[in-house]
Parts: C-alpha cells; sequence; structure tokens
C-alpha cells in the first residue's frame, strides 16, 4: 500500500483546484483584453461568470490548505506547494477582480475604439497577456526559470504605464471633452500594470515552490525577449488618441 | 560552535548484519540534535555506540572512532564506566529502579562518590547526607518535577506516571552530572501533555548539556532539535540545520521519507 493515501488524494484534489483557479483568472484577464480588441461587449457576462467562480475557488482552496497542514502536517515540497498556494489565490483572485472592472470600465463601443487607437496601451495589454500566461504556465509546469524572469518583463509594463498617464493626461489637458474617457483608460492601464505586479507574485511563490529558495526580484539579469502578441493580431497603425 | 561528539567512519556490525555503514557525523555542543529515520535504519544503534551501550549486546562489533572531548571512547584503556557517567541515557520506556524517589536520583552520586584531590592524588569519598539532598533536588527541579513530588520523595518511583517516571529517569541521569545526554525514542510511551513536558524539557537542558534524541515523530524532531540527521538502512543520508532538513531537503529520499512517502 501506497503511504499517505488520504494525504496524497487531498495533494492531488488541491491540485486540481489551483489549476482550475489559475486557468480560470488567465481566462478572464485574457477575456477583458479580448473584449476590447474585439469591440465583443457580450464577452462581459463570461468574465462576470468567471469572477464569480474565481471567488468561490479562492474560498475553498484557502480553507482546504488549512484542513491539509492542521490534518497532515506537509513538510518539504508539500509544505511549500500549500504556501504558494495560500498566496498565489490572493493575487489569482486579483486577476479576476482586475478583469471585471476592466470590463466595466470600457463599456461603449467608443471607448474601445479609443483604446484600440492608442498603441501604448495596445502594446501593454500584450505584455501583461503574455507575462499572466507565463506566470500561470510556471506555476502548472513547475518552471522556475520562467517565474524567475517575469519581473524583468514587469519593468518594461511599469515604464509603459508611466509614458501612458502623461500621454493621456497631455490629451485631457488640450481638451477637456476627452477627461471622462481619459480617466477610464488610466484606470484600465493601471489595473493592467497592477496585474502584472500579481503575476510577478506568483513567479516569486513558484519559484520557492520549485526550488525551496527565495527569489529576489532586485536581481534581475538583464532585457528579455518579449513573446509575440496573440491578442491584437492586426494592431491599428495611428497612435494617436482619436475620441471622433 | 564546540564540537561534542565527532564520529569516524563508523561501522556496527551484529553477526554478519551490517548495521552501521561508516556513518561520519559532527554533533555541536549545546544543542538538540535528533536522529530520524524508519525502523531498522540504525538510529538507536547509533546512539548506543556513543556511550558503548552496544559493548553489552553479544555479537556486536563496533569499528570506526567516536571522539568525546577528543578522546577515543572505544580505546582500549577507556574507562566506560565514566563515559557512561559524562554520557547519560534516557530510554523509550520509562525505567525507574523499585526504590523511592529519592533514593533512585541518589543512586548515581552514590555509586561514583565525590572526585577530590587529596595530597595531589585523586581520591573518591562518600557524599555527605546534605551533599545528596542538594544534589536530589536540584537534579529534580533541573528535570521539572521538584515541585510534584517535594512532599513525597520517600515513595516509590513506580508510584509516578509515565511522564513523571520519564522525568525521574532524567533527573536520575541529571544526578551524576553527564555532558552529553542521549534519549532513544523518551515520549513514544507517553500522552501528549507528559511529551509536551518532556520536550520543553529537552529545549531547556541544552543551555547544560548537549542533547540527541532518536525519535520516531517527525513533528517531535522538528519541534525541539536544531540539527536533524536522516538515516536509511545503516547509512547517513543527510544531516543539516532542521529548518533546512523539514522545508528543503538536499536529497530525494530524505524528501520521500519527511513526507511519509517512503517508510
Amino acid at each position: 500500500m501506497v503511504p499517505r493515501t488520504t494525504f496524497n488524494r487531498e495533494m492531488e484534489e488541491l491540485s486540481k483546484e489551483i489549476t482550475e483557479m489559475a486557468n480560470a483568472s488567465k481566462t478572464a484577464f485574457e477575456r477583458s483584453v479580448q473584449m476590447i480588441a474585439d469591440m465583443d461587449f457580450s464577452l462581459r457576462e463570461e468574465i462576470r461568470a468567471l469572477d464569480k467562480r474565481i471567488y468561490e475557488l479562492n474560498e475553498e482552496i484557502d480553507k482546504h490548505c488549512l484542513d491539509i497542514i492542521a490534518l497532515h502536517s506537509p513538510v518539504a515540497g508539500d509544505l511549500r506547494l500549500i504556501s504558494a498556494c495560500l498566496k498565489m489565490v490572493e493575487d489569482l483572485n486579483r486577476f479576476g477582480r482586475y478583469a471585471t472592472d476592466i470590463a466595466e470600465l470600457i463599456d461603449d463601443f467608443e471607448e474601445g475604439k479609443a483604446f484600440k487607437r492608442f498603441e501604448s496601451l495596445r502594446t501593454m495589454s500584450c505584455l501583461v497577456v503574455g507575462i499572466v500566461d507565463d506566470a500561470v504556465y510556471s506555476f502548472l509546469q513547475r518552471d522556475a526559470i520562467k517565474a524567475s524572469h517575469l519581473h524583468e518583463r514587469d519593468d518594461a509594463v511599469d515604464a509603459l504605464y508611466d509614458t501612458i498617464f502623461r500621454e493621456i493626461l497631455t490629451y485631457m489637458m488640450e481638451d477637456p471633452r476627452k477627461i471622462t474617457v481619459g480617466i477610464d483608460l488610466i484606470l484600465v492601464a493601471r489595473y493592467m500594470e497592477r496585474v502584472a505586479d500579481h503575476a510577478c507574485n506568483i513567479g516569486e511563490y513558484v519559484y520557492h515552490m520549485v526550488t525551496g529558495e527565495r527569489l529576489d526580484p532586485k536581481l534581475r539579469t538583464g532585457n528579455v525577449e518579449q513573446p509575440a502578441c496573440r491578442i491584437f493580431e492586426h494592431p491599428d497603425p495611428r497612435t494617436e488618441l482619436d475620441l471622433k | 560552535m564546540t564540537i561534542a561528539i565527532h564520529t569516524e567512519d563508523l561501522h556496527v556490525y551484529f553477526d554478519k548484519n551490517h548495521a552501521l555503514k561508516g556513518v561520519s557525523m559532527d554533533i555541536r555542543m549545546n544543542e538538540v540534535t535528533a536522529i530520524i529515520g524508519p525502523s531498522g535504519c540504525g538510529k538507536s544503534t547509533f546512539i548506543r555506540c556513543i556511550n558503548r551501550m552496544n559493548d553489552l549486546i553479544p555479537g556486536c562489533s563496533v569499528k570506526g572512532k567516536v571522539m568525546v572531548d577528543g578522546e577515543d571512547i572505544n580505546d582500549d584503556d577507556a574507562d566506560v564506566v565514566d563515559v557512561r557517567r559524562r554520557i547519560g541515557m534516557v530510554f523509550q520506556k520509562p525505567n525507574p529502579f523499585p526504590k523511592s524517589i529519592y533514593e533512585n536520583v541518589a543512586y548515581g552520586p552514590r555509586l561514583h562518590g565525590v572526585a577530590e584531590m587529596v595530597d595531589g592524588k585523586l581520591k573518591r569519598r562518600k557524599h555527605t547526607k546534605a551533599e545528596l539532598d542538594e544534589i536530589v533536588e536540584h537534579s529534580l527541579r533541573r528535570a521539572a518535577l521538584w515541585e510534584e513530588v517535594k512532599d513525597r520523595l520517600d515513595k516509590s518511583g513506580t508510584s509516578l506516571s509515565g511522564g513523571q517516571q520519564q522525568r525521574l529517569c532524567i533527573a536520575r541521569t541529571l544526578a551524576v552530572n553527564p555532558e552529553i545526554i542521549l534519549f532513544d525514542e523518551p515520549c513514544s510511551a507517553l500522552d501528549p501533555i507528559a511529551t509536551a513536558k518532556i520536550e520543553d524539557l529537552l529545549v531547556d537542558l541544552k543551555k547544560d548539556y548537549t542533547v540527541v534524541i532518536v525519535t520516531h515523530s517527525m513533528q517531535q524532531a522538528a519541534r525541539i532539535s536544531d540539527k536533524t540527521a536522516f538515516f536509511y538502512l545503516g547509512d547517513l543520508i543527510e544531516m543539516g540545520d532542521t529548518k533546512q532538513i523539514f522545508e528543503k531537503p538536499q536529497k530525494e529520499l530524505t524528501e520521500q521519507y519527511i513526507t511519509g512517502r517512503m517508510g
């Protein structure tokens, strides 16, 4: 008989739950970007449903982890997985919340068009989708190398956010009629920047879970290649914030 | 930190059975070192080498060095009685003598006497009653038992509860002023409350003594030890800081054992 059958079953169950949550969170965020890219506002319902499921899974996983700690006293790799799960659920939950926030902010066709035409925002959304994708992948594949490089890509997102903020501020100062849409777009950029931060947190947990070592995000190795964008396949050539 | 016990290429055979296969280990002074591993891995055999308890087993032969304070305790001229005084041992099952509580603790000091220099020569004399009273009280206090038994020191040691009996055995060991105390699964016959008291005591004792404990409870090892050594089939697989062993073991075999997937 394999030792600790019940414990092994509980750990497998936990792995399934966290995998479902990671995939749901990633999908919710991708859908929010997709909704803007395709002007497909019907995706909003799917995003809300995913966010609801993400919240439920957050509660279930949190409880499940505490049950396993209380009843089975996990150590070593098992303990690191549970520790990672307990922290990851908070970040994954934020993916769902920000996806819903983005879906609710961009609520008309004109705002969607403005977003699409604003190249910095498009670039940023591509970067963040890539980071989220790799954060979830690194967890599912236990890939410490990939997890350790997420911070470097987050630097590019942070720089873009600063650029976007300044650009939109300029447009709003030039034309007060653009203030409403401008603030919405700044908020979208801010949510995406936060999503990238949460994805980097996941990278840190994954790195510790796999290697047992703490990742120092300050020790970055330099620039890394950004993967191609999967969502904006045909970017709009115009770069100006065109609100007409 | 100073090394209290150093073993080098230590082998133990029980007739043809090779029970310990070249164990080299340093045990540091004033620390609790836990020895873990599945049944039959050589944990108890190892600690019994540290105070030559294996000498008493027919067919047992020990090869390699066990250095305590720079002296090999297996040397032909080593004083076995003195080795066992300096390196005390507490066993799995409490084994008080069928005597009073007082006599249980006073027995060792009475046997060894007091070493004194008289005219440049080392001589032994008997303890006075006052000296013995002081040793008994000090040892029982150090074993966290004094308050529970001070009014009934003349009662039989066997009348105490299991946990109290085990602390009496610890007091008996402390009474002869050892440097090192070996514990061979000291809590396996005790309930959780008695176990917690012994665990607190072990952590407290390390201030004055070097403590080595064999335990089947990995949680116990994790709770009380500074260093943990994992044995498997007579080999020392891994030794390190307890936190490191339980959070990030270096060897796959250690991880499999402590996570319960092997053994």
